[in-house]
């Protein structure tokens, strides 16, 4: 078993075109960082969940300019990095109260979803594996429930944006699609519905104030003897 | 990939999962493993809890909880000069003023800028990164709420007084538990998408020291379909609500009498100050993972620097347990790239058991989490049943292919796509392999002494959220961190703003709090060099700071 690594090998990345070297396996933030640069912009969560990092780059002997996450992406020998951390889209402004779930707020709010050319560049550029064109082609049906769905894992790099050759913000749609299957399609709970009344009612305030003047004794003994409701099943 | 010389425990694995399958289809998998006593979950916790180390701990020998002994790294940073000088500010001429000045951009900080605006005030919400770079958007499990008829507010704060060890404040168990539902409805009027069942319900599930299932979830990106749908309503709220991302509050800002009255921003790219003043401010500037105690890595953002409880502690807000540092058990420890990255609890809330490299199950898979954690560390340094990684670290496997025996086939891919996603980028299919996992820095679980208004010790200073203590006790359950943030968000919001609207008149600002603080960290002898708060974490290694010999700065380059 191998326990200590050996030491690492050293690759060269070029970084908005000039050379450093890196340790191989590095992820491009962290050659960043490795190289000296204290970033400020283009680093949030560092995990993949936020999409500050958005960055291109293009591989040796590749004329392709790639797309991916800073944090998620692991350097190559000779790779050229560019981080574009900011994406200038238009975002109308409106009351979720006030619009209905139906395709005129898209037409409405962003007419340009229905200029959509199907080429697909979207998809690619999408370091989540969305099929973005797929959402944005949802959207225009006036499916919104699926584009909801297909949008959902969308971290808002806007990566697919910056590709678009028909200038459609495709993750600020999806947000807006999301939000009206959330509040208005998605079936509702009536348990919840219940337990908020329950709750403005007053139900449970007598119990509480008096869990909370339990002796400590007293409620750890509860607490130590409480049911464990079974899991789902299985 | 996982290397050869993993395989065989690997295949142990493998071959202990029919009968752990069957263990957990036959007694139930609540118990495929005994839970421990109090007095074993004691006896784990003292031999083998970070924060139960010797150097864990120090006494701090400044400022209002002075003589108590708190989390060493957090100590440093307390004991440490203002960046800014005091008396450079002309304090007459503030650059913004509004009513409620926000801090922070995660979902505390959106949930308060919201219910602070509704109450009809002007909000500026300033944030470090960008908006929504932050802990909220990272977490996957999920949020804890007593919405199901099985289920009650009084269980709910049950757990979590249990869960906390009983050290909780009960007063803010009290808010948690009771708002939950209400918080749920709120999001859901937002356009929030948690999971549901067919029938409209909201699917529940258990999490480590829940007794009924209560964690609701968006998939697992829990934390990211909760704050991009604040965001979003914060953006369209844009006439009401001001935005200034890049611009970490350095020092807050007191009046003559006592109250907190502004603060100060350093523009992060032109390293220009900005006055600001307000008539309250709310710190919702979230947790620490960033200070690395005792050099964990961390789950979290790359500003969880712990910003917050230095601002507030200077103005002379009292803290409480921050003698207590999260870890969380399942931080992954292979490959090196995701070091420290979370694997969400909600694995194990699935089905998906923690064994070691002979397959076996040595605890049982849900206690609290500095329990389990506990177990973990023992498990790898005493019993030496860990799997070593190729950089040296340890590791316990984390049997996820078991979900799909137990939930059926593309369980793991529905709910945890996330993980699913992080894993395939290198190669390791987690439907088919268990990931390698080992405890990680996590949450701060104390902070700014607050009541359930959010208010901390000196007026017109209210914190939400992460950065504020005492709800958990010295041990946060999962799910109920994203509801802390969005209860008492929403909690510090209204209040901050109806304090503000209550406000007759405001004295002359004053950063007298700061000399006088420089003055008492000066007479115990610290570097001028060591300044808080830290802003960013330092990841420029030693072979770039040899040559970064400028030897007299001017403008906004490094310093
Ligand atoms: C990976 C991960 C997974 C998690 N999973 C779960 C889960 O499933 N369930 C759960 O309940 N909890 C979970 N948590 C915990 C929970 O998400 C956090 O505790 C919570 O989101 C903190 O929210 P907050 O708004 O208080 O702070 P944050 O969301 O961290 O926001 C703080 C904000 O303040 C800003 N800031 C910091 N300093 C300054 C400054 N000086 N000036 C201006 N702005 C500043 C930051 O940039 C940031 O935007 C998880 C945490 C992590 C890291
Ligand atoms: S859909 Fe667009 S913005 Fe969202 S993750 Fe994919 S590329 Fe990024
Ligand atoms: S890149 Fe733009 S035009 Fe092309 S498919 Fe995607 S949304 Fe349509
Ligand atoms: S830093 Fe958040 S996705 Fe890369």
């Amino acid at each position: 078993m191998k326990e200590k690594e050996t030491q690492k090998k050293a690759v060269a990345i070029y970084i908005m075109g000039k050379k450093f070297f890196v340790p191989e396996g590095s992820t491009i933030m962290s050659a960043l960082e490795y190289s000296g640069y204290q970033l400020k912009r283009g680093a949030g969560c560092r995990e993949g969940f936020c999409g500050a990092c958005a960055t291109v780059y293009r591989l040796k002997g590749d004329y392709k300019l790639r797309t991916g996450l800073a944090c998620q992406t692991v350097v190559e020998d000779e790779m050229l990095i560019a981080q574009i951390p900011f994406v200038p889209v238009v975002k109308p402004v409106y009351d979720v109260n006030r619009i209905e779930p139906t395709i005129a707020v898209f037409k409405n709010l962003y007419p340009e979803v229905f200029r959509c050319v199907a080429c697909n560049t979207c998809t690619k550029a999408c370091p989540q594996d969305i099929n973005v064109m797929d959402y944005v082609n949802a959207v225009e049906r006036g499916d919104i429930e699926k584009a909801a769905h297909v949008s959902f894992d969308c971290i808002r790099c806007g990566l697919c944006a910056l590709r678009c050759p028909a200038e459609i913000a495709q993750f600020n749609v999806g947000i807006l699609a999301q939000r009206l299957y959330g509040k208005y399609l998605a079936p509702g709970s009536s348990q919840l519905e219940q337990r908020v009344k329950e709750i403005k009612s007053g139900k449970f305030d007598d119990e509480m104030s008096c869990i909370k003047k339990k002796e400590l004794a007293e409620l750890k003994k509860m607490y130590y003897e409480r049911d464990i409701e079974p899991g789902e099943k299985g | 990939m996982y290397p050869e010389y993993m395989q065989d425990s690997l295949k142990k694995v493998e071959a202990s999962r029919p009968s752990r399958l069957r263990l957990s289809r036959e007694k139930g998998r609540e118990h495929i493993f005994p839970a421990m006593t109090a007095a074993q979950r004691e006896e784990v916790l003292q031999k083998f809890h970070p924060d139960y180390k010797k150097i864990a701990k120090r006494p701090l020998r400044i400022g209002v909880n002075k003589g108590e002994s708190i989390t060493t790294e957090v100590a440093d940073i307390l004991e440490a000069y203002s960046r800014i000088n005091p008396d450079v500010f002309d304090l007459n001429h503030p650059d913004m003023e509004t009513d409620v000045l926000i801090v922070g951009g995660g979902s505390a900080a959106c949930s308060a800028a919201l219910l602070a605006e509704q109450e009809g005030v002007n909000v500026l919400l300033v944030t470090k990164l960008r908006l929504g770079d932050s802990n909220s958007i990272m977490a996957q499990g999920g949020i804890q709420a007593a919405v199901n008829p099985q289920d009650s507010p009084i269980r709910h704060y049950l757990d979590v007084m249990g869960g906390g060890h009983f050290d909780n404040k009960p007063e803010l168990v009290e808010a948690l538990s009771m708002d939950a539902p209400l918080v749920i409805d709120w999001l859901i009027e937002l356009g929030v998408m948690f999971d549901r069942n067919p029938d409209g319900s909201l699917k529940t599930r258990h999490g480590g020291g829940t007794s009924r299932t209560r964690m609701l979830s968006c998939k697992d990106y829990s934390g990211s379909g909760i704050l991009r749908v604040l965001r979003d309503e914060i953006e369209c709220r844009k006439e009401r609500i001001r935005v200034i991302d890049f611009s970490p509050v350095v020092e807050l800002i007191m009046d003559t009498d006592g109250r907190v009255a502004g603060a100060i921003l350093q523009n992060f790219e032109t390293d220009e100050y900005f006055i600001v003043k307000s008539k309250a401010v709310i710190l919702a500037t979230g947790g620490m993972g960033r200070l690395h105690i005792q050099g964990f890595p961390t789950t979290n953002h790359y500003g969880a620097t712990c910003d917050g409880v230095v601002l507030g502690y200077r103005a002379g807000a009292r803290l409480i347990y921050m003698d207590s540092v999260q870890y969380h058990p399942t931080g992954a420890v292979f490959p090196e790239q995701i070091l420290g990255f979370l694997v969400t609890e909600k694995v194990r809330g699935l089905g998906g058991q923690p064994v070691n490299k002979d397959g076996y199950l040595f605890v049982f898979p849900l206690e609290p989490r500095d329990v389990e954690s506990s177990a973990f560390i023992r498990e790898c340094v005493e019993n030496h049943n860990g799997v070593k990684t190729p950089s040296g670290q340890q590791g316990i496997w984390l049997d996820s292919p078991i979900i799909e025996e137990l939930e059926g086939v593309g369980t793991v891919e529905r709910e945890l796509p996330a993980m699913v996603r992080q894993f395939k980028r290198f190669n390791i299919d987690i439907t088919k392999e268990p990931m390698l996992v080992y405890p990680t820095l996590h949450f701060q679980n104390g902070g700014l002494d607050v009541n359930a208004r959010c208010e901390t010790s000196v007026p017109g200073l209210y914190a939400a959220g992460e950065v504020q203590g005492g709800t958990h006790g010295r041990n946060r359950l999962m799910g109920n961190s994203q509801l802390e943030i969005t209860v008492f968000g929403r909690r510090a919001g209204t209040f901050a703003a109806q304090y503000a609207k209550s406000l007759e008149k405001t004295s002359d600002l004053t950063l007298e709090h700061v000399r006088k603080y420089n003055r008492e960290v000066e007479k115990i002898g610290i570097d001028p060099a060591r300044v808080s708060p830290i802003l960013l974490p330092d990841y420029i290694p030693n072979h770039v700071k040899e040559r970064q010999l400028t030897s007299h700065y001017l403008g906004a380059i490094r310093g």
